[in-house]
Order: C-alpha cells, then structure tokens, then sequence
C-alpha cells in the first residue's frame, strides 16, 4: 500500500492517520459505505469548516457575505432535490413552490403566531413537508413524465394559493417579517445570519450524506433503479416514494424559512416555476445523485447569475452613456441558458465528476501512479 | 473470394457493452441463392449472428471487435442498419414484431424504406401472392392479426424491400405445426422463385434442415459444426441433440453425446 | 345564454389553438419521447419570424407566410441536430432540462430583439369571415385560426396516413427496433419530428399572434398550457390532443366567465391532477406495458 502513516501514541493504542492508498479495492460493505476513506479526507473537512466559519465571515464583504448566504440557502433547498430526483429518481417541477411554502410558513408562523425563530425555521420545514406529500400522492400511479407533469401542476396550484389566499399570505404585497432572535442575538445583519444559515448547512448536509447510507437511503436508490425490482425485493414503494418526497419537501421548507427571515419580506413573485427549473438545474449542473454535487451546483448557479447580473448592468452603463437604448437584460437569460445547454451536452455527470477527476489526480501528486 | 459467396463472415467476436463477450471467432459462408440454416440452443449466439450481420448490434451496445463481415466486396461489420439494409440485406426479428397501431397494408409500406419514393405496388401484388391470407386483413390493425398472420405480415414486410439476403430469425416460434410447414413451404418457394439467399435460424431443426442448402450448428457463441443440410439431417450429434431422435433407439450415456464436443476438448 | 353562446365560441376557438399547439408537441413525444419545454418559444419564433417577413420586410403575406413555415422547419432540424441528438440514450430529466435550457437561451434572443411589448400583424384578413349570429358576434381571426386548424389537421392527417414517410414516422414510434431493422432511417425521422413540429409550432405561433398580439411571455406560457392539453389527451395520442385543447380551452373560458377570472389559469392543472389520479395515463393514451 502507498500509504504514508504516522504514528501517534496513545497509551497502549497505537492510531495510524490514514492517507490515501494506491487504488480503490473495497473488500466489505462497510468500506464500501464509509464517508472518509482516510483521516485525510477528515482533516480537509474539519480545515473546511474551520474556514467557513473562522475566517469567511470575519473577511468578506457584505455583499459577497450576501451572495454566499443565498448559495448556502439554494444548496440547503438543493440538496432536498437531489434526494428526490438524484436519489430516488422522482422528477419534481414543484421544488421552486415548496421553497415557497417554507417561506410562507415561517412568515406566517412568525407574524400570526409570534413563534419564535429557533421553533418557526423547523415547523416551516415539517409543513412542507406535509405539502409536499400531499402533491407527492400521485407518485402512487404515476411514474417519468406523467409524475413530472403533475408536479408541474402542484407548482402552478400553489402559485395561485400564494397570490389568492390573501388572508393568510398577504396576496400579492407580501408579508414584512419582524428581524429575527436567537438566544437574545440579533440576527439582522449577513455575518450573524450566515452562522445561522451555515449551522443548518452543515446539519443538513450531515444529514443527507448519512440518510444515503441507512436502509432509507438505499431503498430510495432501489426505486430509483428499477422500481418493479425494488417492489419486488420487498420495498414498499410508496411509502418510500412518499418519504421522499416529505424529506425532499422538508428540505425546501426549511430552506424556504431562512430565505423569508433573510429577506424580511417575501412576495409570491420569486417562487415561481422558474425558481424550479432553477433548483433543477443547480443539481444537474452539480451531478444527480451526489450531495457535494448539490453545492457546487448552487455556487455556480448563484454566482453565475451574480456575474451576468452585474456584466448586463455594466454593459447597459455603457450602452446608456454613448446613447445606445437597447436592454441587454435579455442577454443574461440567453447566457443562462446556453450554460445548461452546455453543461448537459458536455459534462452530463455534472461538477461532481469534474471534482472527482481533479480530486484522484492530485491524489498522489507528485507522484502519480 | 469465390464469386458465388454472397456473404463471408470471418471469424468474428461480439461483446456486448464492453464486456460481455457473445460470438468467439465465428466464421460462415453464405452461398448466392442458397439456404443456410443457423441451428443450436438457446444462446448460442445465433440471433447475435445475424445481428452482427444486419447491424442491429449497435442500438443495443454491441460490437463487432474482430473480425470482418464480407458482403458482396464490402466490408459491413459495425455499420449503420440504415447502411446495410440499402445494400440488400434485412432482417426480421425474432417474435413477430409488427407494427401494433398501422394496418397490415401500411406495415407492408414501411418495408419500402431502403427505396423510398420509388413504385411498390408490384411488390405488395408479389407479397400478397405469396402470402395470401393477408389480403383479406388488409385494412386491419396489425395488432389484432393472428400469430400465423403476423409471421407472414412480417417476412412479406421484409420482401417488399427486394432483399438480396433475407435473415429470418425463428420463424416457427410459437406457431402451430401445420402453420410452420405452411411458412416453411412458402419461404422455401420465395428461395427458388425470387432467388433471394436466406440464413434461417431455428429451433425446429428438423423443419429448418428440410428446406435449407447448408447447415451450421452453433454452440457457446462458436460454430461447432457444419455441412450440407442432408449430412446434417444424418449427422448422429445432431440427430440425437436437435433432432430428438436417438440413433440407435436406446438412450445412450452422457458421455457419449455430442462427439463433437469431445473432439473439441482434445484440440 | 348570449353570455354562455359567446364564452362557448371563445372557448372553443382557443381550445382549438391549444390543439394545434399540443400537436406539434405530441408529434416530437410520439417518435422520440422527448418532452419538450421550449415549446412555446417555438411558437413565439415562428410569429416573430412571420412578424419580422411581414412587417419589417414587408413581404407579400403568401410568401412570408411560406418563408415563416421554411425557416422553422429548417430550425427544428437544426435543433434536433445540434441540441438532442448528442443526448439520444441519455437520462429523461436530462433531455427535459436541455429543453429547458433551449427555452430559457430562445426567449432571452427573443427579448433581446423585439423587447417585451406587444407587436400586432397587420390587419391581412378579409373582413368577410367575421359573422353575427344573432347577437353573437364570432371575429374573423376566430373564424381564420379555426380554418387554419382545420386545414393543419387535414394536411396532418393526409400526411401521416398516406404519405410514406408518414408511415414510416409512425413506424418509429411503434416499434423502433423493427422500424431499424427495415431501413428506416431512425435518427432522420427524429429530426424530421422536430421538424414538422417546429412548423405546426410556427403555425399556432401565427394564429395566436393574429388573435392576441405577439408577446414573448405570453406566448411562452401557453407553451406551458401545452401540458395539460396533451396529458389529458394522453401523451402519445393525436386525436387526444385535439379534444385535450378543446376541453382545456372550455372549461378556462368557462372558469374566466362564470366564476374567476384568476381561477382560469389553474384550472387545468387541477383538472390535470384529478385525471391523472383517476387514468394514469390520460385519458386516450396508451398504457405503457412494463415488463421485468
């Protein structure tokens, strides 16, 4: 074995820090299942998340402290999505407007029921979830396109309950939510919000990568592979296509929470079919199937739409100043979409394979096989 | 390459999405104008065969890795179906697969692709002359044809095409005796009368072997053996494996079935 | 029952338009299973093109007509060959989402060049097709758009009947391995799908352009529309369309005239959701038969 080790003693044991060896050859399930292959792996995370939350929001600015706060809400949402589409193979349309409820149960819960931050983010996530089972239902019968086509017309249903039911969800004004506290901490501004939002990140994300390797998730992967199989080995589908969904919803939901204290006020306007089609693409983009995926789908999504925001600005100055009236607005929306167009044609397997391969390559750097 | 060889397959190997391996070295002539009839049990490689040949492989992951497939001084191995089928060879698939939701008539028409735009009408007159109970289910869906139907439908379907070399998969499958002998006879005429080459796969060796020139017997993805279908019919091994008549009556020891076999082992 | 004679005839006239829409669409599902999002970016591109030979270039109609009809289906061939076929064999969400991406790239063009306003055609009608009725009035433009309809779905129907390469598209969609086994040039009817679907695209684009004016949002959401008119039909069904756009296309105006005017825009898809609940498949499609 390639390894390098060293030694540390501890009393009587002897623990060997584990770096990468030479090739994979997974000899039990357990290897096969394990999150780190070696104490590598654990050092770069525990350095991440030094990083993330030691030194990122301590230097940035608050602009880009902003920026990085929607990424870490999009990856949240997304990472739920992927559960459902990359994991258990179930085309959802309807994430943008479960995303949605989220943050309208917390908005609600939050100005009608003067619930708390720490109880409104959780509960805002469990009733989506329960939305999201509810438009999960057809699953039952449905399956590919049909089932996609019924989300869709959850997403649109939901849509009009926002803008209609204006009892409750204020029409189409919005409702204004009170800033939020934790612990007596105010958590008006972006670096106080961010620890907010990336301890849920981070939750989430453990979660997720820990869901995938109990029966839940394996089930979930069954289906996704041949559902009559997976009904035949004795997975009952749909409760687990149903789980999904709640779990995927939950996701959304909570997501959803944050997005509406972050934003204070939330009108029906941003939750969409194109905030679908949004988390969609962020988890093809990423890689179906795979949660780191997930976030560098949302980092590049979220900055892509910064760039080409600011580049369409930059240019509209331009045009304005030697008297050019056209909007290059529209311009934006070309590149977009041309960038998934790329993405699907060229690196179907997504960012995720992308990191892989820079990832096995550096593996043994210098000395590669 | 002698002249009167239509098509020469030398020693070709399949593999199926990279790594299943199908067909080990097969190698076959097909003489102009002849039958030959591809027998062996069920995944020997003969539906592969003739799959290689018409270049149904590709759409389902597989390749032809060594080897050449000679057709008329072209050499056909891994081109497009749309390719071969225009130089003159179609195949019918095994299982009667008509087109469900189309008349019987238009079923016919499809077969026109590898000459679309040029006169039909002689040819669909030449196939319901042949096939005679189709006239009467012309204007019918071709899915509610009886089995015997749909098995003239679809070898009429592939003679509108004016095939020089006709791959016939299985046609006896799951047809009843009187209607097997009734096709065979049939298929046997189009041979003579239209001198169309045909490779004939089957189970019903006994049938296959009546009407067929040249026989090939394959096993394990390998030609095993081969000769002259009236050698064939006589041939012990093949008697008593595809025949289901025992040489002498009693039933003999394991070991002694399939000499082929054991000469085999010793090569 | 004026009110209910004038809300049928507009229902209908629009169901139909749907109709026509949801063919196009039905024709690429039905040979290549693809489900298309760009649908009514196709439908706003043909009507922009149409604007832009009849308005800008100032065509006579007949020929702009024509040209609008050629460029589109040059275009649906371009697209099937440049955008789908790399992706022939690849996941279904990933074709969705290239379909979706197409749309977002067509609409931000569209955008681009003619804004986001209403343009209208020039009135070309002739004012003869407009009729009363008692005192219900039927417009010329719903007069046209029905006899444009009519005319697509003759010519549909010829085609796929008669012509052989109707046939053989049909063919493809039937059975797509024995349809290879007999010449038929597989990946040439893909983009011939496109194609012909790009066209009839086009041609709804027009007539709705006609009736509404043109705007890129409004005709990219009845693209959206498309979904329900073709599922409940049944995906893979042509006269399931026809009577899918026609039921939506009613009960909308219904919805718009007796109850709410919001209510109309989710009404399909609520009807949408209790169909499918009930026939998975639609109600003409055809039960996909699964085997393990």
């Amino acid at each position: 074995m390639g390894s390098l080790a060293w030694q540390r003693s501890k009393g009587f044991r002897v623990q060997r820090l584990q770096f990468h060896p030479c090739g994979n050859f997974n000899e039990t399930y357990e290897q096969e299942l394990t999150i780190f292959e070696t104490d590598f792996g654990r050092l770069c995370l525990l350095g991440g998340l030094l990083v993330l939350f030691g030194i990122i929001p301590f230097l940035s600015h608050a602009y880009i402290l902003y920026v990085i706060n929607i990424i870490g809400i999009y990856a949240i949402a997304a990472i739920g999505l992927n559960l459902l589409i990359g994991y258990t193979g179930q085309i959802s349309l309807g994430h943008g407007a479960f995303f949605g409820v989220g943050a309208y149960s917390a908005a609600i819960l939050a100005t009608k029921a003067n619930c708390p931050f720490l109880i409104a983010i959780p509960l805002a996530g469990l009733i989506t979830a329960v939305v999201g089972m509810a438009f999960g239902i057809p699953s039952v019968r449905l399956k590919h396109l049909y089932l996609t086509i019924a989300t869709l017309a959850g997403q649109f249903i939901l849509e009009y309950v926002f803008v209609q039911w204006g009892g409750l969800t204020g029409g189409a004004e919005g409702i204004s939510i009170p800033t939020a506290t934790l612990f007596g901490i105010d958590l008006g501004t972006d670096r106080t919000f961010f620890f907010v939002i990336f301890i849920c990140f981070t939750v989430m994300t453990w979660m997720a990568v820990n869901l995938i390797r109990t029966r839940y998730g394996r089930a979930f992967i069954a289906i996704r592979d041949n559902d009559r199989a997976a009904e035949g080995m004795g997975i009952p589908i749909f409760f687990y296509k149903l789980l999904s969904f709640a779990i995927s919803s939950f996701y959304a939901g909570l997501a959803g929470g944050l997005f509406a204290y972050y934003m204070i006020s939330i009108t029906p306007e941003p939750f969409n079919l194109w905030l679908s089609i949004e988390f969609i693409a962020i988890i093809i983009i990423g890689g179906l199937g795979s949660i780191p995926g997930s976030v560098f789908g949302a980092i590049f999504i979220i900055t892509l739409n910064e760039i080409l925001g600011h580049a369409t600005e930059f240019l509209m100055n331009i045009g304005a100043s030697i008297g050019l009236g056209i909007t290059i607005a529209p311009l934006r929306e070309f590149v977009y979409g041309l960038a998934i167009i790329l993405f699907i044609i060229f690196e179907p397997k997504g960012l995720a394979e992308v990191w892989r391969i820079v990832r096995s390559s550096f593996r043994l750097w210098p000395f590669s096989y | 390459m002698e002249n009167n060889t239509l098509l020469q397959i030398n020693n070709i190997s399949v593999v199926y999405s990279d790594v299943i391996q199908i067909l080990k070295g097969v190698s076959l002539d097909v003489t102009r104008s002849q039958i030959v009839s591809l027998l062996g049990s069920n995944g020997a490689g003969k539906t592969t065969t003739l799959k290689a040949i018409s270049g149904l492989l590709k759409p389902e992951n597989g390749k032809v890795t060594e080897g050449t497939i000679n057709y008329r001084g072209h050499n056909i191995q891994n081109s497009a179906p749309e390719a071969i089928t225009r130089l003159g060879i179609i195949q019918v698939l095994e299982g009667r697969q008509a087109f469900k939701y189309l008349t019987v008539e238009e079923n016919l028409r499809v077969g026109t692709a590898t000459r679309w735009g040029k006169p039909y009408r002689k040819d669909l007159e030449l196939v319901y002359h042949y096939f005679a109970p189709l006239v009467a289910r012309k204007h019918s869906l071709a899915g509610y044809c009886s089995g015997g139907e749909l098995q003239m439908l679809v070898i009429g379907r592939a003679l509108m095409a004016q095939p020089r070399l006709l791959l016939l998969d299985e046609p006896s499958l799951g047809l009843a005796p009187l209607l097997v002998k009734e096709i065979f006879e049939i298929v046997r005429r189009i041979n003579e009368e239209q001198c169309t080459t045909l490779i004939l796969v089957e189970q019903n060796a006994n049938m296959a072997l009546q009407i067929a020139h040249f026989g090939y017997v394959m096993e394990n993805g390998r030609i095993v053996l081969k000769g002259d279908a009236k050698d064939l019919r006589e041939n012990p091994d093949v008697k008593e494996s595809y025949l289901g008549v025992a040489a002498s009556g009693t039933i003999k020891s394991y070991g002694d079935v399939k000499a082929y076999k054991r000469r085999k082992r010793w090569l | 029952m004026e009110f209910f004679l004038q809300i049928l005839i507009n229902g209908l006239s629009i169901g139909f338009l749907y109709a026509l829409a949801a063919l196009g669409f039905v024709m690429i599902f039905k040979s290549s299973s693809v489900l298309n999002f760009a649908h009514g970016e196709l439908m706003a591109l043909g009507a922009f093109l149409f604007l832009v030979l009849s308005t800008w270039a100032r065509l006579p109609i007949v020929l702009a007509l024509l040209l609008t009809l050629i460029g589109s289906f040059s275009l649906g061939f371009v697209i099937e060959r440049f955008f789908l076929r790399p992706l022939i064999g690849e996941a279904l969400i990933e074709v969705i989402m290239l379909t979706v991406g197409l749309a977002i790239m067509f609409k931000g063009l569209m955008l681009f060049i003619f804004g986001g306003d209403i343009h209208s055609y020039p009135e070309f009608l002739p004012k003869a097709l407009a009729f009363h009725w008692g005192a219900v009035e039927v417009p010329g433009v719903y007069v046209a758009s029905f006899l444009a309809g009519l005319i697509f779905l003759a010519l549909f129907g010829f085609f796929f009947k008669y012509s052989s390469q109707g046939i053989y598209m049909r063919s493809v969609a039937d059975n797509q391995r024995a349809a290879m086994s007999l010449g038929v040039h597989v990946r040439r009817v893909f983009a011939l799908s496109w194609a012909i679907a790009a066209l009839v695209c086009a041609m709804s684009g027009i007539v709705l352009g006609i009736i509404n004016g043109i705007n890129v949002h409004e005709v990219s959401s009845i693209g959206l529309k498309v979904f329900p008119v073709v599922i409940l039909g049944g995906l893979d069904s042509i006269g399931g369309a026809i009577l899918g756009g026609i039921i939506i296309g009613l009960l909308e105006t219904f919805t718009g005239g007796y109850i709410s005017t919001a209510l109309r825009e989710v009404v399909p898809y609520i009807v949408l959701i209790i169909i499918l609940l009930i026939k998975p498949y639609g109600l003409f499609g055809l039960a996909e038969i699964e085997r393990v």
